[in-house]
């Protein structure tokens, strides 16, 4: 039979064996293993059966911990059973690891191997976690590409089953997880073919069953556990032998071979590389160019890992080896050297020693890191690490790929070094998150590796920010077998798919002399020349680039497609590139449009074909001028103002220079400063919010609501307006005791994402013309140089003093500087303007704990951070713990300021002599419940150090330590629904329950938004979401209610586009409370599936349809005799109906099952009644009982 | 005995009662109540081919928001391998309703592309419609299109969908037509089986405090049945398609007046939702009273008895009745433009 050859992800080629030889998935989503869920859930709803024709059953849980224990359990009952993971999720999987292990329970968990969080967090690939994880006695099969994901999935079930031993199966993080590649697909017959249903029912048998009840998971002592513990140990004796026959027996099915150690080299290599992972690839593609050479070199892919089999290891080594590079990808800091290095050591003693080995002498053993986080691995690092190996003393405990200018590990290479293929088509196409470049490629992937001989590679490289993110796709096409694990860096084909581009990025970086440029261009081939930046003319006419042009916008607007131009710039790339004929690729393109879209609607099908004709009519040759005539420049990174660190070291990550930054300019701990996004203007709205002074009210609502802090007001003395550029705006504010004053509005016109959202909340309409508004929007480019100078000027009006304002008030609020600005987040975020307001009232005196999420992507993502700073230097100090240990991580916080406090208040009474009496008595006794009280306290806690200061006891240098801790802090625990409903939710609970004063803000999207669109358990009934694809069928949990059964925290719930007047009360009687409070913020997100700009609507319609109360519970109004509950939302006054149909989320159901999204909205709708019923009653009751007695 | 017999469109009918297109008839219980009130037929809902265009660039927004944008979340949504797109769910609902009662179901079908009528209005008589009413919602506010190409579009419409189906087919229509009777020939001569008058425009108010339009559905009043009298009367004999009228029938007096004024079928929709749907076994028995007090056998007795042709004063249906009605009444009432209607 021929097999079918597909081009799939990493994630779907293990997800896709995983899935057919399963019964019970338990999941929970982690980047970048979450796809391999999301499919196994997909196809589950889909009713897709396994190999033994039942469908699996998928469960999400809520955290990996939960996951891992819902598959122990599965196991134990008798089930195959798996799951998916990563990084932090593989280390909250590792106590039931162990047991599973210590079990001999037969599983596969599937890994996406992926750094574990150290100095930071991050999402991409390495052997970190993998490697924390080898101690729990599962067996260990790296894959090293996305077809051997597929094949070693396989081998990896067939051998737990037979072996009794549980794998862990991994292959890299995004290199191989997110790769597109063309793979032979492998069949159910070939699945069939290695499964031997006997150990299924061996399995079986030792399940737990009353009816041959048995007892597992004993307690054991001193006498017995050793022994028992031991007792394993022919399991793992006979592991690999397992292993390597199954691998043997899947080349005679299959025809891919597949050993414990697999040679790739000259046979009589006298240096080798032992590595594993998808870096062998790069490695093999080295060595060959190496040895056509004539070097004699060679590459030993370790393939099991656990249990190690010295025996085949040395058995795979060429007799002839001298010297052995051995490579981890991961870092043990403190050892000896990294786990495979000191492996590999220790097996070549133990083998020489005993005689096994094919050489005598121990060859000498260099050790060394390399590709952490997903660092490029290239053929040059890899032919500097074979020189090395060369040398009379070569480094050990090495490092390649960066610049160690302070411990000096890191090896120089030749980054001119190159073994690309001269056939292989190398291509890279810069995009925008949103512009569909991405998806165009992965389709161009599909149609050439499914429908040519070629051989194809996909790989998307995102940035870190969320909204207007660039994408860089490198795509290679050939006719040989694709090996290279690295990115392009010298292309033969370079699209820029976004003119903007030109201004920041070196986009023609990796052309190489000749290849053909593709640009999106709103200018035709006659104008564009005049528009392009000098460098980039430069560039074109050195590197001899052939330049073709099209208006990709244009041509999607007129075939009715809006923004997205994926089909079109696809339709160039196949015209231009030659991969296929013209005629022939067209043809495919629209049978996969056919494939892909036809599902949405035939409307999406014929505007699709449409724009794919109308590519080709506008698809343009520029004639390249011999010279470079422009004047315009590429614009400078980050302004000359910028702080030092900024210049030096974000500005280089920034220009897509990170990789070239050495050791040396980064925080040893991690700690960056904040304040930082101030620099970086992305200049991403196309359209700007332009201020009609006449028309505003200035209520002050376009400020609060707007996601990335570029909308602001001051009042000012008019005085100041002596020197205003010419366009800046003002007006008499309309606040009676200011009047004498001027205020203005003003936009930061380069950091504004142009999501609209000031203007749809904006409620001034003109008399005359009711589409005008007092904030309207107006294309960017002509607005900016102007705007720029209005908001520098703005910026350096005086901060209006806070002391003045009523900071209660919505209109007021509008005045207090944020410090919280320009962040990544979406445009049109729900979340941040939540957090906006936070620093706006508390921001001076915050202490910040965040859980992983969105909100400490955006927060705390590389290479600016969005907190910022007052006049004074303060302002937010902000960390990231983990994901799962939030609330725990901000109690810390509290407990430790509580301690200090307590202390300097001890402090300050021991030394009351030295500080003097009043001093000490005023520090002890202050009032700082409000804003000038604090601002008192600080003045004193200035006077105590200078005082201090000139005392020499140990107590006053103490005091000198803690004299801080005297001003109360306001201690803010965020984060979001999957932390706060799911993962996060015991340490929740526990700190609701602790009496501590912390204040909680829980930005509820009722989704995984930061994964990519998970249910939690905040999902709302009827809602689709990824592991609710038929719909969530169970309702939203309600937090709010649990956490008011304390009866000793605060709770709100909040949602500022319905009630901002109480979104911002809820704020000040949430810090004000002297114990835990928690807000649960209404956050509208992209994963609810409509335009933003309807955000503020949409928060509206949720509060009027009752499907979010809003409402305040205040333990102190008991003591007033009141009920602590108080709703502040109106009975539902429109029917659920109303709200949800707005949103995809609801609407795709409709689509999907029509009779099962009428069933949910019924439930749904009568679950509304009754929960607002509830909350009427419990909000109608009286309130402080009268006590016994008749006393009150 | 009383015969309430009647035929539309070629169908047999039990009576003159028919349900007009309403979202009442999405639920197949209504229709089966309505039914055993005795109603005589009933036309779904329209399905709307730009609605179904749009519903399809609405799921593809909101699978493609904010896709391959950010390493961590490539998606939002599960991709799905079916959606119920297009006509899907329209057309099973259309089949279950045929199923679930006996008296005819006709289908209602809103176009926005020839193809599109011919297309959808197939898949119609497929799914088991006994007949398609053409719900020919247009408002002519391109100032480019002139009277006489609309109209001959609207013609087009009717001959295409004609030679495509074999099921009878009708055409509901709005009342702002120059030349009505005109028109109406024209489309009996495209071989319309039924004219239906007339349709309703959504007429959306004006929020004076939020400055903004306000959606704002009004049922039809019985004042509005008048206009249908008219015309009725005016057409009637002198086209061979039959005539429905629609809009202000709430009662057996307004059925009453339709027949005599012409009408093959009197619809209502305004009156079920406001008194539910059983007001149809009132309406009903009333007529059966009315017709047995005033010794009338049948209703196609008194079909067109009060038409232009046969009234006793065919001058009032005329200008000269204009004239006098004008003089006769007291004073027009300056605010009636934004009188608030009754929901």
């Amino acid at each position: 039979m021929i097999p079918t050859k597909i081009a799939i992800e990493g994630n779907e080629a293990a997800a896709y064996v995983a899935y057919h030889l399963s019964e019970n998935i338990a999941i929970y989503p982690i980047t970048p293993s979450s796809p391999m869920g999301e499919l196994a859930d997909q196809w589950a709803s889909e009713g897709r059966p396994n190999l033994w024709g039942t469908v699996p059953r998928v469960t999400e849980m809520q955290s990996e911990a939960g996951a891992v224990g819902a598959v122990h359990g599965a196991l134990q009952a008798g089930a195959l059973s798996t799951t998916f993971t990563s990084s932090q999720g593989l280390m909250l999987m590792l106590p039931n690891m162990y047991k599973i292990a210590g079990e001999l329970t037969p599983t596969v968990f599937h890994i996406a191997a992926r750094s574990l969080a150290a100095q930071a967090l991050s999402i991409f690939g390495d052997h970190s976690d993998v490697m924390a994880a080898r101690a729990t006695g599962y067996a260990m099969l790296a894959s090293n590409s996305v077809q051997e994901a597929m094949d070693q999935a396989l081998i990896a079930h067939a051998a737990a089953l037979e072996s009794r031993i549980p794998f862990m199966h991994f292959f890299d993080g995004f290199r191989t997880s997110h790769e597109v590649s063309k793979i032979e697909q492998l069949s159910l017959g070939d699945m069939r073919a290695m499964i031997d249903d006997a150990y299924v029912h061996d399995h079986r048998i030792r399940a737990l069953s009353p009816d041959h009840p048995v007892v597992r998971g004993t307690a054991q002592n001193p006498d017995v556990y050793f022994q028992a513990r031991e007792s394993v140990n022919p399991f793992y004796l006979a592991c690999p032998t397992i292993v390597q026959n199954v691998m043997d027996r899947f080349y005679e099915r299959v025809g891919r071979r597949y050993n414990l150690f697999d040679y790739y080299g000259a046979p009589d290599a006298d240096r080798i590389i032992v590595i594993m992972g998808s870096g062998a690839e790069a490695v093999s593609e080295t060595v060959d160019t190496l040895n056509s050479g004539g070097e004699r070199v060679g590459v030993l892919k370790v393939r099991l890992y656990r249990p190690f089999s010295v025996e085949h290891f040395v058995a795979a080594l060429p007799s002839t080896a001298k010297s052995i590079a051995v490579l981890d990808r991961t870092k043990e800091p403190g050892s000896l050297g990294e786990p495979l290095y000191l492996d590999v050591i220790g097996a070549l003693h133990e083998a020489v020693t005993g005689g096994i080995a094919p050489f005598t002498a121990i060859p000498r053993v260099i050790g060394g890191r390399y590709g952490l986080s997903s660092k490029e691995f290239t053929p040059a690092m890899i032919a500097s690490i074979f020189g090395e190996l060369g040398k009379d003393r070569p480094k050990n405990h090495f490092t390649v790929g960066i610049n160690d200018d302070i411990t000096h590990t890191s090896l120089d290479y030749d980054p001119e070094f190159s073994t690309e293929d001269p056939e292989t088509v190398r291509a890279v196409f810069y995009g925008l998150g949103a512009d569909g470049t991405v998806g165009a490629n992965k389709n161009s992937i599909k149609i050439i590796g499914e429908e040519t001989e070629y051989y194809a590679q996909g790989y998307f490289v995102y940035d870190s920010k969320k909204s207007g993110s660039v994408t860089v796709s490198h795509v290679r096409f050939g006719p040989r077998p694709i090996r290279s694990t690295y990115l392009i860096s010298r292309a033969s084909f370079v699209a820029c798919h976004q003119f903007h581009f030109l201004e920041r990025l070196d986009v023609l970086k990796a052309a190489e002399m000749g290849a053909t440029f593709l640009l999106n261009s709103p200018y035709c081939a006659a104008d564009v020349w005049d528009h392009l930046p000098r460098q980039v003319q430069e560039t074109i006419i050195s590197k001899k680039l052939r330049l073709f042009v099209i208006d990709g916008y244009r041509v999607a607007r007129d075939a009715g497609m809006g923004g997205r131009m994926n089909t079109i710039m696809q339709t160039c790339f196949f015209a231009i590139s030659g991969v296929l004929p013209r005629d022939e690729a067209i043809a495919a393109i629209k049978r996969s449009i056919e494939k892909t879209y036809g599902k949405r609607g035939e409307t999406i099908v014929q505007r699709n074909f449409a724009a794919v004709d109308a590519a080709l009519a506008h698809l343009e040759e520029v004639v390249v001028p011999a010279e470079a005539t422009s004047r315009s420049l590429r614009l400078p990174v980050v302004s000359v103002r910028a702080p030092e660190f900024v210049q030096r070291v974000e500005a280089s990550i920034l220009a897509g220079e990170g990789d070239l930054l050495p050791v040396s300019v980064l925080p040893v701990d991690g700690t960056y400063p904040t304040a930082t996004t101030q620099w970086e203007k992305r200049n991403l709205a196309l359209e700007l919010p332009v201020w009609d002074e006449d028309l505003c009210i200035q209520c002050g609502k376009c400020v609060l609501v707007c996601p990335h802090a570029v909308i602001r007001s001051k009042i000012y003395d008019p005085a100041a307006l002596a020197d205003a550029p010419p366009t800046f705006k003002s007006a008499a504010p309309r606040w009676r005791e200011f009047a004498d004053r001027r205020y203005t509005l003003q936009v930061a016109p380069e950091d504004c994402t142009g999501c609209a959202l000031c203007v749809a909340v904006c409620p001034a309409k003109s008399k005359s013309d009711a589409r005008h508004k007092a904030i309207d929007m107006a294309p960017q480019p002509p607005l900016r140089e102007t705007e720029r100078e209005n908001w520098d000027y703005f910026l350096n009006l005086p901060e209006f003093d806070r002391e003045s304002l009523h900071i209660n008030q919505v209109k007021d609020v509008q005045l207090m500087q944020p410090l919280f600005e320009f962040s990544g987040a979406c445009s049109g975020c729900g979340e941040t303007p939540y957090i906006k307001l936070l620093t706006q009232l508390f921001g001076d005196r915050a202490l910040i704990a965040n859980a992983t999420g969105c909100s400490s992507i955006y927060g705390g993502n590389l290479p600016t951070t969005p907190y910022s700073v007052n006049a004074e230097g303060r302002g937010p100090a902000w960390s990231n713990s983990l994901f799962e240990n939030n609330a725990e991580f901000g109690l810390g916080m509290r407990l430790a300021l509580d301690k200090q406090q307590e202390y300097a208040r001890e402090l300050v009474v021991r030394l009351s002599g030295k500080i003097g009496e009043r001093l000490a008595r005023e520090l002890l006794e202050a009032d700082q419940s409000n804003e000038a009280g604090i601002e008192a306290q600080r003045t004193r806690v200035r006077m105590l150090k200078d005082v201090l200061r000139e005392q020499n006891s140990a107590d006053a240098r103490d005091m000198l330590a803690v004299a801080d801790a005297l001003v109360n802090r306001s201690v803010w625990i965020v984060g979001g629904d999957g932390w706060g409903y799911d993962i996060g939710y015991g340490g929740l609970d526990h700190v609701l329950a602790s009496g501590a004063n912390v204040n909680i803000l829980l930005l509820d999207t009722e989704v995984y938004s930061n994964t990519g669109g998970q249910m939690s358990k905040a999902t709302p009934k009827g809602a689709v979401a990824k592991f609710a694809a038929g719909g969530k069928a169970t309702g939203k949990k309600d937090l709010a209610l649990m956490a008011m059964t304390y009866g000793s925290a605060y709770i709100a719930r909040v949602a500022m586009g319905a009630n901002d007047s109480q979104t911002v009360k809820a704020f000040l009687e949430a810090e004000s409370y002297h114990g835990p409070s928690l807000i649960i913020a209404y956050s509208h997100c992209i994963a609810h599936g409509y335009d933003m700009v309807y955000g503020a609507d949409q928060q509206k319609n949720a509060v009027q349809s009752g499907h979010w109360i809003l409402c305040r519970y205040h333990p102190d109004r008991v003591s007033e005799g009141k009920n602590p509950l108080q709703l502040d939302s109106k009975p539902p006054s429109i029917p659920l109906q109303q709200y949800i149909y707005n949103e995809g989320r609801y609407t795709m159901l409709t689509r999907s099952n029509p009779d099962e999204a009428k069933r949910l909205l019924e439930e749904a709708q009568s679950s509304v009644r009754s929960a607002w019923r509830y909350y009427e009653y419990l909000a109608a009751m009286p309130g402080a009982p009268e006590k016994a007695g008749g006393e009150k | 005995m009383i015969d309430l017999k009647t035929t539309y469109l070629g169908l047999p009918l039990n009576n003159p009662l028919v349900a007009s297109s309403s979202p009442l008839w999405e639920n197949l219980g209504n229709l089966r109540e309505f039914e055993d009130a005795g109603g005589a037929a009933v036309i779904l809902p329209s399905l709307f081919e730009e609605q179904i265009e749009l519903e399809s660039l609405h799921l593809d927004r909101a699978l493609s928001m904010g896709v391959d944008s950010y390493a961590e979340s490539l998606s939002f949504f599960p991709d799905m391998q079916t959606y119920n797109q297009g006509p899907d769910g329209y057309l099973e609902h259309l089949h279950r309703a045929s199923a679930a009662v006996e008296i005819p179901v006709i289908a209602s079908l809103n176009g926005s592309s020839e193809g599109g009528w011919i297309r959808y209005a197939g898949l119609m008589q497929e799914a088991g419609a006994d007949a398609i009413e053409l719900n020919i919602y247009d408002i002519a506010a391109d100032s480019r299109l002139n009277a006489a190409d609309l109209e001959t579009r609207y013609a087009a419409i009717v001959t295409a969908v004609k030679q495509s189906v074999r099921v009878p087919v009708a055409v509901k229509l709005g009342p702002y037509f120059t030349a009505f009777a005109n028109f109406a020939e024209r489309l009996d001569a495209a071989g319309v089986d039924g004219i239906v008058i007339f349709n309703r425009f959504y007429q959306p108010d004006l929020d004076i405090e939020e400055l903004s339009i306000a959606p704002n559905l009004v049922l039809s009043g019985p004042e509005e049945l008048r206009l249908r009298l008219h015309w009725a009367a005016i057409l009637y004999g002198r086209i061979k398609a039959d005539i429905a009228i629609t809009g202000g029938v709430h009662t057996a007096e307004d059925v009453l007046k339709s027949m005599m004024a012409g009408a093959s079928v009197a619809m209502t929709t305004s009156a079920l939702l406001k008194f539910g749907i059983g007001h149809a076994s009132t309406v009903l028995s009333d007529l059966s009273r009315w017709m047995e007090e005033h010794e009338y056998e049948s209703v196609r007795q008194m079909r067109g008895s009060l038409s232009l042709r046969s009234a006793p004063d065919a001058n009032a249906y005329e200008r000269a009745n204009y004239m006098k009605v004008l003089s006769s009444y007291p004073a027009i009432r300056s605010d009636s433009r934004f009188e608030k209607q009754e929901r």
